[in-house]
């Protein structure tokens, strides 16, 4: 990590730094950890789990055959290549296009045989699929490797992994954001009705419970059931036949009783009295085959879909309902409970109740249909061959294992984003997306990105508003603009999300610790007072008397590293709950642990850390550090800062600028800036050309945009050194002057100094990708590749073909110029042609041109070959030019405010300081004054104050009281040490007049970032060019040098105006002109014979009647789609 | 000769530079401007007598001095010239043979020009675009570095570029190689005779002006050979021919005590100044504060910040007294490089004064 050198020698003030712990805790866990530990948690132990559950296969034919998988587990990533086994790299893997997968191995057990002998054998190491390795994960080859060995491998030491190689582009399965499973969730629905929802997710089903009251009755709802169902009549159907019983659970204050009275009376009304009758009654309300699972029996279909259905998570042992029926009264408490106070309503958008769905558990979901696939297909193919009367050679049954289907399934899910498991009920879109690569922060701030799944167009804006509870959890700034404004979110800087924990022995670890069972208990004293109900992961466990001593228990027990570190508890004394939650996807983050307000955290432990002899797990393990989830943080007092302390601080912040993400981290004195500005500037950060990696010339991406010179910002901040900004920059310092100048810098322009420009600010690389397939064909022939010709027509064109017919690198490249002089054989088709290969008569020349606009040159920077996918050949060209920054090009500082270049001025014309010193740019002032970006103003300073005295200046957010952003006060005090004015203001010199000018300038270095808008890619016009076949108008955008459309409302705008010739220009005889001929008698079209030389009519069979009109081709055209359409559109003609 | 009233002179030959902005900073061009008081504007004699040139500092690269007695709008076009229309020699075009370094082509062609080069480009003719390259109009220089393989990185500095005084060494590829096998083959310049042979350069030979440059990094196995053809140019096409690393002047300062300030007044005063312009002097009535060194101030205008010290010191420019500095980038010492923009300055007035003639 890079953290400055002084920093670290500086001794450690009273008050402890804690600052040191977050490169301690990123270079622990890294930027990605929740990836790369939810999918390791997957490969090493969820794989296990679900091939432990599905390891049998039998034949239905013979239940003495069978398979069984013992064990299974992931190699090293490699692929069979003509039946060698070849290590893959994931560089290798990106450059040829290939998965970086590792095999799936099984150990099995199972019978083979033949003619009645069997005998059970073991095999080991049988390959089922292939599993795509997450870069940086256990299975990785990068894994624990340093920096050299990284280099070797030709891998970046700053890409932070996470993601996934698949056909040679890079996949980030985003974080998909959930509302909980198995809690309650009190609500409104739309009518305005009280509803209690519980999604239940088990392993074997999802299903969701409603709970709701509509005028003052309460009712069930469930998919399953045809109308919603009075809810005492659930209860009764699941043996609490007793009103009084019900009442009871609920809770017997008078006012729950009242509130449950109208329901009871409907109950009543039903004639509903038993367990008996509930369940007839019941019965006539379940859907029609909508329960296919339902056993024979017809009276057992209400039944099982009580016991299956509804809240399923709540498991039925033995036929006992009971803590079915609790669950559901804990649910109508809840409810009643909300009804009377308003308060108790959950909200939706409350963090906690949220849960991200991570890489790992989402490949686990498909590899679990996928394996699952497998097996019935395999059983489907052993039985058929058993099913043969007479089979003669020897069976196996491991030979049915396919291991095509799982790994394709996952390959094709990762490339397309497709997550499908029928199975699951599961089809999502858009899952895996391809990694960023056009900024090294951009691809940072992908793979903490966390995806919504509500649906965008929902106008409500709850979900899409900053919740308080993403405090420290999620970015406040970094979200789109747009559609997706709001749901869209980034995680922030020290956020960790868990993955699951294992649930047994923290549930018996519960009731060692004095919960006392459910089943022991009275519904008269669930609600007792002066008890709290456990829950665990959403069940209910008992109930605790002392719930303060048992939740203090449990923290001791997770600070002393008993139980696992991201196991939360959380007492609700409103709901009189105590919540213990160990399941995965909860976001959380670490704090330091305060007694009675003092730190735990002394200055010899930081110390320690100093000096290499702590890690940030030694903190963690110490109890010195806890991680807290966003329901636990409810519990606690966290103050910002160790002088804030109370006696009841439970908690200190570690620094409060980790509050922000990876991209609002760039920003420099963010806490200063008006917030949709940072909100801005996390977008554009992610357009920044800069460096992308260390490897970004070996890599071969389908665009690149560099920096030529990029620079560090002078300004820094702590995140920039934390994720390694400064070591791949985007941008450059431009010593910026706030003036007005030449009248080209309205509208947020910035005027350029042509010198500047000169000497190389701004200039950028743009590199594409050109790849080039020689196909091979059905009859054995393929493409081929000659020498270059040097006479002839295109001789002039392949002079930058080696002898190989290749162009080489270096090579500058002009349009229409040939890249690969490429032959095709004429015939492709029909009988196979032997190896010998044809004559050079049977090939025909397909040489591969550069397209591109005419004058404008390229440069071959790399040629590599390699073989695709199909085994043929692939030349792939990284095509690479050169740009200065011209007028139209689009810029902007760190702190959201674009602009493009409006001019570009001579060094000469440019305001010169008194030493000297002639600004790069000039923005306009009317930039600030309604954008506020305060930030910005102090980071000049900050910059020019860095650049007097040779030290990076810092701009942290929030970052001045701990110092690690430098005050405007001792900004200013250097400035004037240095002689400048405290403002930041210069005295200047006109270029032009040589006389100084009529005001100080605001003039310093700010960090300015090229974006990869520019004017050469967009601008566009055309006199004459292509057009499209069908309606013969030209043809539409920038890509096929289309025409600019006169659209309707400009055709408004001339019809209004009066300017018919002009519109009959536009419309006709600049777009698609066409001369008919007109049947003036059934006003038909007819056609002009070239023989008679004149037109006829083929529906009257005479050419007497025939007019000449012009009119749109695309009219003509309409009138013969209409008559192919049975309408017959006749012209009727008249003399003008 | 009637006096200006000393308001008028006052803005007349001064910029005040007040706490929240300049004033004053045009100046009153019009001859005629206080004819009504008597006074003449500008006059030439004036100009004659007073005008005088001082040089406070000369290094090898670099040159103050004080110029006085002339309008700011003159001052200005030295800096003009000096910065875009003195030439000098600088690379233009370079053929790469070989670089197999990470360094893009047009990125090294791109550093090479900014190489200052230590040559005269007084002896060299400007090159058109259908002139062919000649010993009068290009250098040549010859650039062949290698990292062997198995070695340590290495640098490539501007030393390494090599004079090739008889021009281009790499040939032209030809149609016809069978012509004229006796006929020399032709390189990309055509030189009649060495640069070398020259006296100008027989003595000091051409090479870049600094040494320690550094034009590109090697890592092992890379190489770099290229050729660079050096043409004259000016710093208006390019920066690169900017003979001047920058050119500028300041007005000089003035800072008046308006008052007398005394004591700790004075003492805070002196404090002030981050680049000590007041000294104490001990006079019969108390420490009193004197303006000591006037031509340091840097007017970060810190003595006039605080309330109300406006009314102790006043911060003012000379309108016609110019510090002036240049900073060569090499190729001529910046002495000549002034004279060589007076003659430039010249030559545009002969050339307006004939077209009006």
């Amino acid at each position: 990590m890079g953290i400055d050198k002084q920093f670290m020698a500086a001794p450690i003030g009273s008050a402890v730094d804690k600052f040191q712990l977050i490169p301690e805790f990123l270079k622990v866990r890294g930027l990605v950890r929740e990836h790369l530990e939810s999918y390791n948690y997957f490969v090493n132990t969820g794989i296990k789990k679900i091939v432990r559950v599905n390891n049998l296969i039998t034949s239905s034919v013979d239940p003495n055959i069978y398979l069984r998988f013992k064990d299974v587990r992931i190699g090293e990533p490699s692929v069979v290549v003509d039946g060698v086994n070849e290590k893959l790299t994931p560089q290798f893997c990106r450059l040829s296009d290939m998965t970086y997968a590792a095999p799936i191995y099984v150990n099995v057990e199972c019978v083979t045989g033949s003619h009645g002998e069997k005998e059970i054998r073991e095999k080991k190491d049988v390959i089922i699929g292939r599993m795509p390795v997450m870069l940086r994960s256990c299975y990785c080859v990068l894994h624990g490797k340093d920096e050299a060995e990284l280099a070797r491998l030709g891998e970046c030491p700053l890409d932070p992994g996470g993601y996934f190689v698949v056909k040679g582009t890079e996949k980030v399965v985003l974080m998909q954001e959930q509302l909980s499973n198995n809690r309650i969730i009190i609500d409104v629905d739309k009518k305005g009705n009280l509803i209690a929802s519980v999604t239940s997710s088990t392993a074997a089903l999802r299903s969701k419970t409603n709970i709701l009251m509509e005028k003052e009755k309460i009712y069930l709802q469930i998919n399953q059931f045809q109308t919603k169902i009075p809810i005492i009549v659930v209860m009764k159907a699941m043996g609490m036949e007793s009103d009084q019983e019900v009442v009871q659970m609920v809770g017997r204050d008078p006012r729950y009783s009242s509130l449950l009275l109208p329901s009871v009376e409907e109950c009543a009304g039903l004639g509903v009295h038993t367990q008996q009758q509930a369940l007839e009654f019941l019965e006539t309300k379940v859907k029609m085959a909508s329960y296919p699972g339902a056993s024979v029996e017809k009276e057992s279909r209400a039944m099982s879909i009580l016991r299956d259905v509804f809240i399923a998570h709540v498991l039925v042992r033995k036929n006992n309902f009971r803590p079915k029926c609790i669950y559901a009264a804990v649910m109508l408490r809840r409810m009643l409970e909300a009804f009377l106070n308003k308060d108790a309503m959950d909200d939706k958008d409350y963090v906690g109740n949220k849960r991200f769905e991570l890489s790992g558990q989402l490949i686990s979901l498909l590899f679990e249909d996928l394996f699952k696939t497998m097996i019935s297909e395999a059983k489907k193919m052993a039985d058929k061959v058993l099913s043969k009367p007479s089979r003669s050679s020897r069976f196996d049954f491991s030979q049915y294992i396919v291991k095509d289907s799982i790994s394709l399934g996952l390959e094709r899910a990762l490339s397309t984003g497709n997550w499908y498991a029928k199975r699951f009920r599961v089809d999502r879109k858009g899952v895996s997306q391809v990694l960023q690569r056009l900024s090294f922060i951009g691809s940072m701030g992908h793979v903490t990105r966390i995806q919504p799944q509500f649906e965008k167009s929902r106008k409500v804006s709850g979900p899409r508003a900053l919740q308080p509870s993403q405090w420290g959890m999620l970015c406040p700034c970094d979200t789109p603009e747009g559609e997706s404004c709001g749901l869209v979110k980034n995680l922030a800087l020290m956020t960790h999300v868990t993955t699951d924990e294992e649930e047994g022995p923290l549930i018996s670890l519960c009731y060692l610790l004095g919960v006392e069972d459910l089943q022991l208990l009275s519904g008269e004293e669930l609600h007792s007072p002066n008890s709290f109900l456990v829950i665990f992961n959403g069940l209910i466990l008992g109930k605790h008397r002392r719930p303060q001593h048992f939740s203090n228990a449990m923290r001791r027990l997770r600070r002393a590293g008993k139980i696992g570190e991201f196991v939360s508890v959380f007492v609700n004394e409103k709901q009189r709950c105590v919540y213990i939650a160990s399941d995965g996807g909860r976001v959380c983050r670490p704090l330091v642990i305060a007694d009675k307000g003092v730190s735990r955290i002394k200055w010899h432990h930081m110390k320690e850390l100093l000096d290499g002899v702590r890690t940030f797990d030694d903190f963690l393990r110490d109890g010195l550090i806890e991680y807290l989830d966003v329901n636990e943080e409810n519990n606690a007092l966290i103050a910002l800062y160790e002088g804030d302390a109370l006696p009841e601080t439970t908690h200190i912040e570690i620094e409060p600028f980790t509050i922000l993400g990876v991209c609002a981290g760039l920003i420099p004195f963010p806490h200063h800036n008006q917030s949709p500005r940072n909100t801005y500037q996390c977008a554009m950060g992610k357009q920044a050309m800069g460096n992308i990696s260390y490897n970004q010339l070996c890599r071969m991406d389908t665009l690149l945009y560099l920096l030529v010179y990029p620079q560090r910002p002078l300004l820094t901040t702590r995140t920039i050194e934390l994720v390694g900004y400064d070591k791949l920059g985007a941008g450059q310092n431009a010593t910026v002057a706030v003036m007005s100048y030449s009248g080209y810098d309205i509208e947020d322009a910035i005027v350029m100094n042509k010198s500047s420009l000169d000497r190389g600010f701004g200039r950028c690389i743009v590199m594409k990708k050109k790849p080039i397939v020689l196909q091979k064909y059905e009859n054995n022939t393929s493409d081929r590749i000659i020498r270059p010709t040097k006479e002839g027509y295109f001789a002039e064109r392949m002079q930058t073909l080696d002898y190989d017919g290749i162009t080489a690198p270096g090579e500058i490249i002009r349009s229409d110029d040939i890249l690969v002089n490429k032959e095709t054989p004429m015939i492709t088709r029909g009988p196979t042609i032997s190896s010998g290969g044809l004559p050079d008569s049977q090939y025909k020349r397909t040489p591969v041109k550069s397209v591109g606009p005419v004058g404008q040159t390229t440069v071959v920077e790399r040629v590599i070959c390699c073989s695709d996918k199909n085994n043929n050949l692939c030349i792939k060209f990284m095509m690479r030019e050169t740009r200065r920054p011209e007028v139209g090009d689009k810029f902007s500082s760190r702190h959201g405010q674009k602009g493009v270049c409006g001019t570009i001025i001579q060094q000469e014309d440019f305001p010169v300081s008194e030493r000297g010193i002639c600004p790069d740019l000039i923005m306009n002032p009317h930039g600030f004054p309604s954008r506020m970006t305060v930030g910005k103003m102090i980071e000049l300073l900050g910059s020019k104050a860095g650049v007097s005295t040779g030290r990076f200046h810092y701009g942290s957010a929030f970052g001045e009281p701990s110092g690690h952003a430098d005050k405007v006060e001792t900004i200013s005090e250097t400035l004037v040490k240095h002689g400048f004015s405290y403002s930041g203001k210069d005295f200047l010199y006109s270029g032009i007049t040589g006389s100084p000018l009529q005001a100080y300038i605001f003039m310093g270095p700010i960090y300015y970032q090229k974006l990869k808008h520019m004017v050469l890619d967009k601008m566009h016009a055309r006199a004459m060019g292509p057009r499209v076949m069908m309606t013969r108008q030209p043809t539409e955008g920038r890509s096929r040098n289309g025409g600019l459309r006169v659209g309707e409302m400009e055709r408004d705008c001339l019809i209004a105006y009066g300017a018919s010739s002009l519109l009959y220009e536009r419309l006709m005889l600049s777009s698609d002109p066409f001369e008919a001929q007109v049947c003036r008698a059934c006003g038909l079209l007819g056609y002009y014979n070239h023989k008679l030389k004149t037109g006829f009519c083929s529906s009257c069979r005479s050419g007497n009647n025939i007019s000449t009109m012009k009119l749109p081709y695309a009219c003509k055209l309409l009138f013969q789609e209409l008559q192919s359409m049975n309408i017959v559109p006749r012209l009727k003609l008249a003399e003008v | 000769m009637p006096e200006l009233p000393e308001h008028l002179e006052l803005k007349r030959t001064r910029v005040s530079c007040n706490f929240d902005a300049p004033t004053d900073t045009e100046p009153i061009l019009y001859s005629g401007a206080y004819a009504s008081m008597g006074v003449d504007n500008t006059n030439m004699e004036d100009f004659f007598k007073n005008f005088k040139i001082k040089i406070n500092r000369l290094t090898e690269d670099e040159i103050e001095f004080d110029m006085v007695g002339i309008d700011a709008a003159l001052a200005n076009a030295f800096r003009r010239i000096l910065i875009a229309e003195v030439p000098t020699m600088a690379i233009e075009k370079v053929f790469i043979a070989n670089n197999t370094s990470v360094i893009q082509d047009e990125v090294l062609a791109h550093r090479l020009g900014l190489i200052p080069l230590n040559v005269d480009p007084r002896l060299f003719e400007y090159k058109s675009e259908k002139d062919l390259p000649n010993e009068k109009n290009t250098i040549v220089f010859g650039l062949h570095a290698r990292c062997e393989r198995g070695a340590p990185r290495n640098t490539v500095k501007s030393d390494e570029l090599k004079w090739l005084p008889n021009g281009s060494e790499f040939l032209l590829a030809t149609e016809d190689n069978d012509s004229d096998p006796a006929a020399k083959a032709r390189t990309y310049t055509s030189f009649s005779c060495g640069q070398d042979s020259l006296p100008e350069f027989s003595v000091n030979p051409i090479c870049a002006r600094h040494p320690d440059i550094t034009i590109a990094r090697l890592g092992p196995g890379q190489e770099i050979e290229l050729e660079a053809h050096a043409v004259k140019g000016v710093g208006k096409e390019h920066a690169k021919w900017s003979p001047v690393a920058t050119a500028w002047y300041r007005m000089l300062p003035e800072v008046v005590l308006l008052q007398d300030v005394y004591d700790e007044k004075a003492e805070k005063l002196v404090r002030k100044c981050p680049v000590n312009v007041f000294d104490i002097e001990d006079v019969a009535n108390g420490r009193k504060a004197v303006v000591a060194r006037p031509r340091a101030c840097t007017l970060c205008r810190e003595c006039i910040r605080e309330e109300g010290w406006d009314q102790y010191v006043a911060l003012r420019r000379k309108r016609d007294h110019f510090i002036f500095t240049i900073e060569s980038t090499g190729a001529l010492p910046p002495e000549v490089l002034f004279t060589e923009a007076v003659k430039i300055l010249e030559d545009k007035c002969e050339r307006v004064i004939t077209e009006l003639s």
